[in-house]
């Protein structure tokens, strides 16, 4: 009778397989295919493009990051540089401060520690473009407009981040550890430093690279905030790009702009994709 | 979209610039070029001595003997000039013709002491005036270094700098004014505040022309002639006529919606604000009728202006009879979609290229040109003064600058003389083109133009859009049309 | 007695390890925020060069930003953008976080679906838009291939199109963010009880029914954070729509969000507007903010 029962449950199963496969198998054409127009078109000259779609790529590839590069409108590779900068800098600033303060609630017994807590955590879901009026007039007074310190400073103060290190530290890091520290002689900052944040490199790699991600993508502020061509970052020259008309006329240049943008962030994802699925995973599974 | 015409067109310039290799310079049929002397370049009127008025630091009476302008430098204090421009379009002039001009290979410039500092901005999403706007307002403040000495401006957006208190200096202070008589007259027009002082100048004059197919022509009306062809398309009605007799051979007579709206936007009677109050002139509503006309019966290719397949027209698999545009949009933007190899030369058998001519069309327009302002509290008024009367004044200069980019300068004489010259145009088939410039520029008028032209013509042209593509009814898209404006200019009301 | 000791005397250090985060908060965050809800109650704009105002209007920029400005169309156009995005990605993500989770379906190969639908939520917005408004362009690469294929004759004008236009965005959306759902669906399933689960298989129970009563229902509070952090974030869609119309929010205004409006106004230095749909925008968000607290802490119990 088990035996029946297996076997209809098998074909059943097997069916259920098979649907599956094809629904996973139309999602993956549906996340990849502009990926791979995106990739053939960047190979091919203006003119194959204007001519029609193809499905092989060109050899058009280095004559159109060429012209990219040379290109004194869109300073494409100080924008990568700046980027870059940026992105690094706030994934840093942030995973260190974040883990400083998850620190300080975790292992500290202090007055106002269960009302920071709970702000902290009430601040988590405010959109940044909310305060944003208010920020930019800040950054004028401060004269820090169009430099790159109103979008590295506040990465200081990450609500998510923090959020994360601490259930992170709940789970990894025993008080005990850092009463062996002091009994030890280790100053606060010292263990926090020494001891505390080996243990917590895990955390550290999955959160930085959310963060460096986020700000790579991050377009709305920066584009209010830097002005200066050398200063953009690269989100600021694609919406250039989009309203640049005449830039039109070379679209392998186009094409060619839009996959230097994903390329690095795809190249680490594609290296480190299960630390960063896991990270996700760790990350949302509450109390 | 953004419909930044000018700066997109100039900015076409110099990408179709280097498309179009050698160019295809006004060809001379005979070596020998009256070079005419006296007359087209000084003025006459040695006896006014122009006297710059006290600005702060501004120089004092220029030095007005005879006819010979001198520039005058004695009262410049600056080491830094600085200029505010979107593209590199004046910075080629400068480097190429100013005399005196040294390129320092990284960007900046030298004219003897001083540095030439350019400050160059791409006009997109409004970039470049939200930055001018700041740099101007914090100009009292700046450091000297800082300040902004010249800025560039358009037509659709002159009077708002052109009218706002103390920004501008105007022509007669920096001592141009009898060195502008021979200019066309409507590009000072554009420029003159309501007190009526000529606060800019330019050394373009953009005259519009409507560029149709040879081959075509001779298809459908039997000549390719452009005086003939011209009686096929002599007001909107032939106009219409010929549009159903290019339709019923399967060519669009213009390309996309917009191609037509300047034609018709500056015949206007009224200007678009009125005491605070948007008012719509009954031609542009005119406007909106012919094209939506044209829309439904096919007349188009349905394309908004700039855009790749609005381009993609003029090509040898397009079905577009015709484009309007003025000097700099035929030889630096038609030529380059024309051509059917890009890289290869700007020839005749290179796509279209060569099968066009040009005619003045139903109504006389302008579109385009670039003016130059002088910064109030630049402190190098002199230096300024001068790269302003060499390039939009001196009639040397201007002809190198016509024959070397193809500009059709602001000098009456001069463009007239080099029209009888008898100069031919190889992309449109060897035609004599500053004739029509020529015969085109004197009839346009700028009397109806207000601060708000800019957003209104971008809105206006978005929310017909949506009427033309059959999204919305009129009413609706004249609704959206008011919305859209007034939250861009929140003091006007309809 | 040791333990309180030294929890005594090391409390100073809880303050100092927590005044990094919260000065920055305060100068970078809680000022801003109290400046634009100043700014929100005057009128406040540039006139070509010249500024109009501070005038104090009192709650007039509330009144005008709903009925001259249109706030509810914009509002509206958020709402159902993110309707279109959301109501495919929670569907699919149940249905791949069940697939995956399932021991007894055993698919292969599930790191490379992980992988690929994960990819998607790490593309840059803007980037990713640009490159659809290339290739959904009326002569681009998706008009020729189904022109090719047959199923179009004349090509689909998408962006000349309500319809068209407004599902690019959806589609974006869903795309960037199913992949991150399935995998919050799929360890908030891993968390239930696998005994559950083998019990109600014992008792003969078909998957479907298994995951209406007993997935589902455990599910709950998951599902209602998905919901409401993804409401959050909706209202908060910029890039997409922002480049894929150039920040027009054409046709017809139909595809203009929220925070496109907000930022055309803070370019345009409308503050008082700016300022006003500010303080809208943070009582909305915090009114959901504090639907997800009670989400979670009933969860808790």
């Amino acid at each position: 009778m088990e035996k029946t029962k297996k076997k209809s449950g098998n074909s059943a199963l097997t069916a259920r397989r098979v649907f599956s496969y094809i629904i996973l198998a139309i999602l993956t054409v549906l996340c990849l295919f502009s990926f791979y127009i995106l990739i053939v078109n960047a190979t091919r000259a203006h003119s194959q493009i204007s001519k029609g779609f193809s499905a092989l790529p060109g050899s058009y590839a280095l004559r159109n990051f060429q012209n990219l590069m040379s290109d004194a409108n869109l300073p494409v590779f100080r924008g990568l540089l700046n980027s870059l900068i940026v992105a690094g800098c706030s994934a840093a600033l942030s995973v260190y401060f974040s883990a400083l303060t998850a620190y300080a609630i975790h292992c500290y017994d202090f007055k106002g520690k269960n009302i920071a807590f709970t702000f902290i955590l009430m601040i988590m879901t405010v959109p940044t473009q909310v305060t944003a009026l208010g920020f930019i007039n800040l950054m004028d007074k401060f004269h820090m407009m169009d430099t790159f310190w109103p979008l590295i400073i506040p990465s200081v103060a990450a609500p998510a981040v923090f959020f994360f290190m601490k259930q992170y530290m709940d789970s990894a890091l025993p008080i005990e550890i850092v009463e062996a520290a002091r009994i030890d002689g280790s100053n606060e900052f010292g263990t926090f430093n020494k001891i505390v944040l080996p243990i917590m490199k895990p955390a550290f790699a999955v959160q930085a690279i959310f963060t460096f991600v986020t700000s790579w993508n991050n377009y709305f502020t920066p584009a209010l905030i830097l002005k200066k061509n050398n200063l953009k970052t690269l989100p600021i020259l694609i919406a250039q790009l989009r309203s640049a008309d005449f830039l039109k006329f070379d679209m392998g240049k186009v094409y060619m702009m839009i996959l230097l943008s994903i390329l690095p962030v795809v190249i680490v994802y594609l290296c480190l994709s299960k630390y960063i699925i896991q990270g996700v995973a760790l990350g949302s599974v509450k109390g | 979209m953004k419909k930044k015409l000018l700066s997109v067109l100039l900015s076409t310039a110099m990408v179709a610039s280097l498309l179009v290799g050698c160019g295809d310079k006004a060809e001379e049929p005979a070596p020998a070029e009256p070079e005419t002397e006296a007359p087209a370049e000084d003025e006459e009127p040695a006896d006014d001595e122009v006297e710059a008025p006290a600005e702060d630091e501004s120089a004092d009476a220029e030095d007005e003997s005879a006819s010979e302008w001198t520039a005058d430098l004695s009262a410049d204090t600056g080491s830094v000039l600085n200029i505010y421009c979107w593209n590199e379009e004046f910075k080629s002039r400068v480097t190429d013709h100013y005399p005196g001009y040294t390129d320092n290979g990284d960007g900046t410039g030298a004219i003897g002491d001083v540095k030439v500092n350019w400050v160059i901005v791409p006009s997109d999403d409004m970039a470049y005036q939200n930055n001018l706007d700041e740099t101007l307002l914090k100009q009292a403040d700046a450091a000297a270094d800082d300040k902004i000495d010249m800025f560039l401006i358009e037509a659709d957006y002159a009077l708002k700098y052109v009218n706002a208190e103390g920004v501008c200096i105007s022509m007669a202070d920096l001592g141009l004014t009898d060195y502008m008589a021979d200019q066309y007259q409507y590009t000072k027009d554009v420029v003159t505040d309501a007190n009526g002082n000529v606060n800019g100048t330019s050394w373009q004059g953009c005259p519009g022309l409507y560029i149709y197919r040879r081959s075509v022509a001779k298809e459908v009306f039997g000549t390719d002639d452009p005086t003939e062809v011209q009686t096929h398309f002599s007001d909107w009605d032939k106009f219409a006529a010929s549009a159903q007799e290019l339709a019923d051979a399967g060519w669009k007579v213009v390309s996309g919606y917009d191609d037509a709206y300047r034609v018709f936007s500056q015949n206007v009677s009224t200007p678009w604000v009125v005491d605070g109050k948007i008012v719509i002139d009954d031609n542009i509503m005119n406007w909106v009728e012919q094209t939506k006309d044209f829309t439904d019966k096919g007349f188009n290719n349905k394309t908004s202006l700039w855009s790749d397949d609005w381009a993609k027209g003029a090509s040898s698999s397009g079905d577009v009879f015709g484009y309007f545009g003025p000097a700099w949009f035929i030889d630096f933007t038609l030529a380059g979609y024309t051509m059917d190899d890009a890289d290869g030369e700007a020839a005749v058998g290179n796509g279209t290229w060569g099968d066009w001519a040009a005619i003045e069309g139903p109504q006389g327009y302008f579109w385009g040109g670039t003016w130059v302002c002088a910064a109030q509290g630049s402190d190098n008024q002199g230096l300024v003064a001068d790269i302003m009367y060499q390039l939009t004044c001196n009639p040397d200069v201007m002809k190198e600058i016509v024959t070397a980019d193809n500009d059709f300068c602001n000098n009456q004489p001069l463009m007239e003389e080099m029209a009888a010259s008898g100069v031919t145009n190889a992309f449109l088939g060897g035609e004599n083109v500053l004739e029509k410039f020529c015969a085109g520029v004197t009839s346009i008028s700028l009397e109806n133009s207000s601060i708000y032209d800019q957003g209104m013509t971008e809105q206006f042209q978005g929310a017909m859009k949506d009427y033309f593509d059959g999204n919305v009814d009129l009413d609706t898209a004249l609704e959206n049309f008011y919305t859209n404006v007034e939250t861009r200019y929140p003091e006007l009301t309809h | 007695m040791t333990k309180k000791k030294s929890c005594v005397s090391y409390t100073k250090w809880g303050y100092v390890f927590l005044l990094p985060f919260f000065l920055v908060y305060t100068i970078f965050n809680l000022i801003p925020l109290v400046q634009t809800f100043y700014y929100s109650f005057f009128e406040n704009y540039r006139s070509g060069l010249t500024t109009i105002g501070p005038n104090f209007v009192g709650f007039s920029n509330f009144v005008n930003i709903v009925s001259k400005f249109n706030l509810l169309k914009f509002a509206g156009n958020t709402f159902i953008m993110w309707v279109i995005g959301f109501i495919p990605q929670i569907i699919i993500s149940l249905l791949l976080a069940a697939w995956f989770t399932d021991l007894n379906l055993k698919l292969k190969g599930q790191r490379f679906f992980k992988t690929v639908i994960y990819l998607p939520n790490l593309i840059m917005a803007s980037a990713f838009s640009m490159l659809f408004f290339t290739i959904f362009a009326d002569g681009g690469p998706v008009n020729e291939i189904l022109m090719g294929v047959g199923i179009l004759d004349t090509p689909f004008r998408f962006f000349s199109s309500v319809g068209g236009t407004r599902g690019l965005v959806g589609l974006m959306n869903f795309l960037m963010w199913f992949g991150n759902t399935t995998i919050l669906l799929m360890a908030g399933m891993m968390g239930i009880d696998p005994s559950l689960f083998e019990a109600a298989e014992v008792d003969g129970a078909k998957p479907m029914q298994i995951f209406r009563f007993i997935t589902m229902p455990l599910l709950k509070p998951i599902l209602v954070y998905v919901v409401i952090t993804s409401l959050i974030g909706g209202i908060q869609m910029f890039d997409v729509p922002q480049i894929l119309t150039a920040g027009d929010g054409s046709p017809n205004g139909s595809t203009k969000t929220l925070i496109m409006f907000l930022n055309e106004h803070l370019f345009s230095k409308n503050y008082g507007m700016a300022g006003a749909l500010s303080v809208i925008l943070f009582i909305i968000t915090a009114i959901l903010s504090i639907c997800v607290y009670y989400a979670l802490t009933k969860q808790n119990d």
